[in-house]
């Protein structure tokens, strides 16, 4: 398969080891049984989440990957909030004044940030703000004295570090989002029932706040959730440019080392994590949208 | 009226990139990895246009020949995808039943990973290099397409002129070709156009990690990765290649746009 082997690493470094060694060496990690042996002990092992030791630092991935995860879940909820938050608005506004000058001006923009290699847009936002401007650290989650702030600069600590990094995901997601509301929105006012409306005489604040908004905001459930294994994937680039301490930087350290415990282990954990974003969406546009029923 | 424009801008843009291409060496004086250690770290003056590198090389230059790189990515791992997408799709729309629910089943499985993890992941256990590259983003993100696919296909096959040349006996494989493929040719070039612009960009992300193109080939991601590296003394190093970044990619994706409003007279309204 690949060439090269996990154990090559410690082996081919070192002259002295002789030949004995290096397959004893694979016999402890079990790399000389077949590969479908391998698979099988490996799946055994999987469904408790235990894909067996580090090869860098023989601590348990399981470990390692745990206690990086909430640094990641902390980023991407936030981007999560924050291009809600920007996008829906930015739509509905866009939708409401189609074809005006800020409608064309707000879809150029966004289309311009949707073609951003997400890198490099991190690259010139650390060259301005933290090196130029000074004002915020281009990498990491905390500080060095990090240990001797009390609990209110610690949270300013954090949130520091998060700017930068929340900014870049948040704005090369904006335009897929805000796209989407805009012409879910475009659809709805289409309707007769909003005609309804504005034949009752509300005004166009009151119809498109109480009329329109709900139903242009459905599809927006499934998109969401459909976003997720984008914004994860998005992770291992930010996180590396950063120096972030997530999950996409330990996959990415992991993928590098060919430690496999570890890349096996994320690999999994965000295929269930982005199963579990679309479980998510599909039963809350149940609730959401009374006309679809989950039935047989 | 509007969308013509856009779609002039980026056809005139996407010409110039592949006369760039064509045309490197009369561009720039200089070889993408000819060294000069004197002249390292160079801020951009006339004899260097954007500059020189940690080694002394000319950065427009790398720029220029990095177009080479960045085009022949885009190009060729987006035919793969169409082969296989299309093939997989035309299976699984046409025939339906046991086949078509192995092949989506399939897609299902793939598309439950970050495409772009699964690309690290691929490329991180063979040899990264820019075959491998253009074969594993190839060999990724088909999924997508062969769900496209099948559902134009699923539409297709019930239209009088496919049941009609089914009567005639026409062979599956003429159905394809000639009924069905050209027919779903529009759906075709704007998902082309949009995955060549994603493809340059994920070449970019896997030169800037350092698990796509190797150097002495120049790249546009590679030279971002020294930027990184140098990021306190040397800003040219980092804007001038993502802005070659940008505007190709943007240029793919305002064609790609374009032609699906074109065909597409429901799609007029929405943006993206």
């Amino acid at each position: 398969m690949a060439p090269g082997k996990p154990t090559d690493a410690v082996t081919d470094m070192n002259m002295k080891v002789s030949a004995e060694s290096k397959e004893r060496l694979q016999k402890l990690y079990g790399l000389d049984k077949p590969i479908y042996v391998q698979y099988f002990d490996w799946m055994k092992r999987v469904i408790f989440f235990d894909f067996g030791n580090s090869f860098k630092d023989m601590r348990p991935a399981r470990n390692k990957i745990f206690e990086r995860l909430p640094a990641t879940i902390l980023l991407n909820f936030l981007s999560l909030f924050f291009i809600c938050l920007i996008s829906i608005p930015l739509g509905i506004y866009c939708a409401v004044r189609k074809d005006s000058f800020a409608d064309k001006s707000i879809t150029v923009i966004l289309f311009i940030l949707y073609s951003v290699p997400s890198f490099w847009l991190a690259l010139m936002l650390m060259i301005l703000f933290g090196i130029h401007l000074g004002w915020l650290p281009i990498s990491g989650l905390y500080s060095f004295n990090f240990d001797t702030m009390n609990i209110f600069e610690k949270i300013f600590d954090i949130s520091k570090h998060l700017i930068l990094p929340v900014a870049v995901s948040v704005l090369v997601s904006l335009a897929s989002l805000s796209g989407y509301t805009r012409s879910g929105m475009l659809e709805v006012l289409k309707q007769d029932y909003i005609k309804t409306a504005y034949a009752k005489g509300l005004t166009e604040k009151q119809v498109v706040l109480r009329h329109a908004l709900k139903n242009a905001l459905l599809p927006m459930i499934t998109i969401i959730g459909l976003s997720v294994p984008g914004l994860i994937g998005g992770s291992f680039i930010f996180e590396t440019v950063f120096s972030y301490p997530g999950i996409g930087r330990l996959g990415y350290e992991a993928v590098m080392a060919r430690d496999y415990p570890v890349v096996m282990g994320i690999a999994t954990l965000t295929a269930v994590l982005t199963l579990l974003g679309n479980i998510i969406a599909d039963i809350l546009y149940t609730y959401a949208d009374p006309r679809i029923k989950i039935t047989k | 009226m509007k969308t013509n424009k856009f779609f002039i801008i980026g056809v005139i843009f996407i010409l110039l990139l592949i006369l760039t291409a064509i045309f490197a060496p009369v561009l720039t004086p200089y070889t993408p990895s000819q060294q000069n250690l004197i002249e390292r770290l160079q801020a951009p003056s006339a004899q260097h246009l954007f500059g020189t590198d940690d080694l002394g090389r000319d950065v427009f230059a790398r720029i220029v020949y990095g177009s080479r790189i960045s085009l022949s990515v885009g190009f060729i791992s987006v035919f793969i995808i169409l082969c296989i997408g299309t093939f997989f799709g035309i299976i699984a729309g046409y025939y339906g039943g046991t086949i078509d629910y192995i092949i989506m089943r399939f897609t299902d499985i793939v598309l439950c990973f970050p495409t772009f993890f699964l690309i690290i992941l691929v490329i991180a256990f063979i040899e990264p290099n820019i075959y491998n590259v253009m074969i594993v983003i190839g060999c990724t993100s088909w999924p997508g397409l062969a769900r496209l696919v099948r559902a134009e296909v699923l539409s297709l096959k019930e239209r009088e002129f496919i049941l009609a040349a089914k009567m005639m006996a026409i062979s599956n494989v003429k159905i394809f070709f000639v009924h069905i493929l050209p027919n779903i040719v529009s759906p075709l070039m704007v998902y082309s156009s949009l995955a060549i612009g994603g493809a340059i960009l994920t070449e970019s992300a896997l030169s800037f990690l350092g698990l796509g193109v190797q150097p002495p080939m120049p790249s546009w991601g590679q030279i971002l990765t020294s930027g990184k590296d140098y990021i306190y003394m040397a800003w040219w190093l980092s804007v001038f290649p993502g802005i070659a970044i940008l505007v190709t990619v943007l240029s793919f994706n305002l064609v790609g746009e374009a032609i699906r409003d074109a065909f597409d007279p429901k799609n007029r309204e929405a943006n993206f």
